[in-house]
């Protein structure tokens, strides 16, 4: 059902982790739909992205759309970090099954919301660059085990 | 490989294909004939016929042979409905039937009929009082099914074929999960109908069986010649129906010691992964539990990327998350036992064998622990779980 390229980016996940204090953290999806992408920025003071990282819940194409996007952004400044959008990703990972594209805009609205989240601590405008729309339903946790 | 997907179908039987293959050599007559290689035909229909009803104490002419579990279900429920329409339209079943039975239930709401969807416990019970409840002077069928293929609880069928027989309702029950893995009878659980396919049972696919007792005016479903008493018309699938005869004997033979040694397996497994796996929770009775059905749940991952990286490690299992069941929403049964969408998405359904052994369910606990706390690394909401408890 998955390309090679998505098989070995699920198998071997690049740039899994977090980035402490990191420039901008996005997160986007929802656990009802179960999937959820948590992508970290580290950018530098000439807005390079120097380093990503990832947290994702989910399928296997989301796993492998999050590796695959966050090694796309990294050492791209930000106006490039903008252009890696869904379809880029995909073609980057041959394709994804139809049922499995919203993984991709999934990846691509959180490296939109790591960008924002980055935007709104320094106190600048990206241009071209809109709020996220995808929020997680937070606060669901006090389930009995 | 580790094969622990029984309840998706299970290997043919070595006896099984056996059995089967002169049907499709020298013996390949059309039963309907009068020639003798066409009565050695019907001679192997008629003995798996009888094999079949003998295990479920029913009367050979009581056995109507179809494709599979799904047509059973479908059987049952369409024609009742048609031939039980004028008495009323109202049928009672439960939320988490297959979806052979939920969807030609919808079906039959576009049809005018009127369906009532029990609600289970959080153990997969039903409740045979809220039965009760449900039941209206316009009820034409209750159909429950024996033992549910994701969570492999065992409902009270005998009770609820009680209530069914006392208020004169019929009653139907998917026993496609059941049926060869634990002992049933139709006169002890007061049925009408029961659907059972013999790919679960170490036979071949696309031959399953309706139970239809004596008395029950159902209409044909296939419409042709004579076969099945003119119910279901077609020349039959010889070699399935002998392997599935064949497949019945062989299940009915080795029905306890399976039994004993599948319970023996799950708990085994059940006890390893709540003991060892943090965070998890098991789907389904405990005890009215089918002998080869594991279910949990696993906090914080989802379904899909379990079931590929146990692939990897040559573990064939299924989940209920969203991504196996083809749409945004996880399983309806794990919905129904009141699990979140989110916990449901992390389901992992392992149903075993009597051909497995305690080293693969020590493989697989192995492997799962690795599998589980690998995803969980790499979970945003393992992350956010873990900080609040600091
Ligand atoms: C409970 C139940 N009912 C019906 C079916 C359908 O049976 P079949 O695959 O033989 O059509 C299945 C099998 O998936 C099942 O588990």
């Amino acid at each position: 059902m998955y390309s090679e390229k998505v098989m070995d980016h699920f198998q071997n996940p690049r740039n899994v982790g977090e980035i402490e204090n990191a420039s901008g953290v996005g997160t986007v999806g929802n656990a009802k739909c179960g999937d959820i992408m948590r992508i970290f920025l580290d950018i530098d003071d000439n807005g390079v992205v120097r380093d990503a990282k990832f947290k994702t819940f989910g399928c296997g194409a989301a796993v492998a759309t999050s590796s695959m996007a966050t090694e796309m952004v990294k050492g791209k400044t930000i106006q490039e970090a903008l252009q890696v959008t869904n379809k880029a990703v995909m073609e980057a990972l041959d394709g994804l099954p139809p049922v499995k594209v919203h993984c991709s805009l999934l990846a691509e609205e959180a490296i939109h919301a790591a960008l924002w989240d980055y935007a709104e601590k320094h106190h600048i405008k990206i241009e071209g660059l809109e709020k996220p729309k995808n929020d997680i339903s937070e606060g669901e946790e006090e389930e009995q085990y | 490989m580790i094969y622990l997907d029984n309840a998706a179908t299970t290997r043919t039987a070595p006896e099984v294909l056996e059995a089967m293959l002169p049907y499709f050599t020298e013996n390949y007559g059309n039963p309907s004939t009068i020639y003798a290689l066409g009565s050695a035909a019907k001679k192997a229909v008629n003995q798996a016929r009888r094999t079949i009803a003998e295990a479920i104490g029913a009367k050979q002419e009581e056995i109507y042979f179809t494709a599979g579990g799904s047509e059973a279900d479908n059987w049952a429920v369409k024609a009742t409905a048609e031939a039980y329409g004028g008495k009323g339209k109202h049928i009672i079943t439960t939320k988490i039937e297959h979806h052979a039975m939920l969807h030609t239930c919808e079906y039959l709401e576009k049809q005018g009929f009127e369906v009532t969807y029990l609600d289970v416990d959080g153990d997969g019970l039903v409740d045979v009082e809220a039965l009760k409840a449900a039941i209206r002077p316009d009820t034409i069928l209750i159909s429950v099914m024996y033992g549910n293929n994701e969570i492999g609880t065992i409902e009270p069928i005998a009770e609820i074929g009680a209530v069914a027989k006392e208020r004169g309702i019929l009653f139907h029950t998917d026993a496609v999960q059941a049926f060869g893995q634990v002992p049933l009878n139709v006169d002890e659980l007061h049925v009408d109908m029961l659907s059972a396919s013999a790919h679960k049972l170490n036979g071949p696919k696309g031959i399953g069986m309706l139970y239809i007792r004596t008395g029950v005016k159902i209409r044909s479903f296939v419409h042709g010649g004579a076969q099945e008493r003119s119910r279901r018309a077609g020349t039959e699938n010889v070699p399935g129906i002998v392997g599935f005869g064949a497949a019945v004997e062989r299940a009915v033979r080795t029905m306890d010691e399976r039994i004993k040694k599948e319970t023996e397996l799950r708990d085994y497994l059940i006890g390893r992964i709540e003991k060892e796996i943090p965070y998890c929770r098991l789907n389904g009775h405990r005890t009215k539990r089918l002998p080869g059905n594991v279910n949990f749940a696993f906090r914080f991952i989802e379904g899909e990327s379990m079931l590929i990286m146990l692939d990897m490690k040559g573990i064939c299992a299924s989940s209920g998350s969203a991504c196996t069941s083809g749409s945004l929403d996880p399983s309806h049964v794990l919905l129904a036992i009141g699990l979140k969408h989110e916990i449901a998405h992390g389901s992992l359904r392992l149903t075993l064998s009597a051909e497995n052994t305690k080293e693969e369910m020590d493989t697989v606990v192995e492997e799962l622990k690795k599998i589980v706390a690998k995803l969980r690394e790499m979970s945003p909401l393992y992350q956010d779980f873990m900080a609040k408890q600091k």
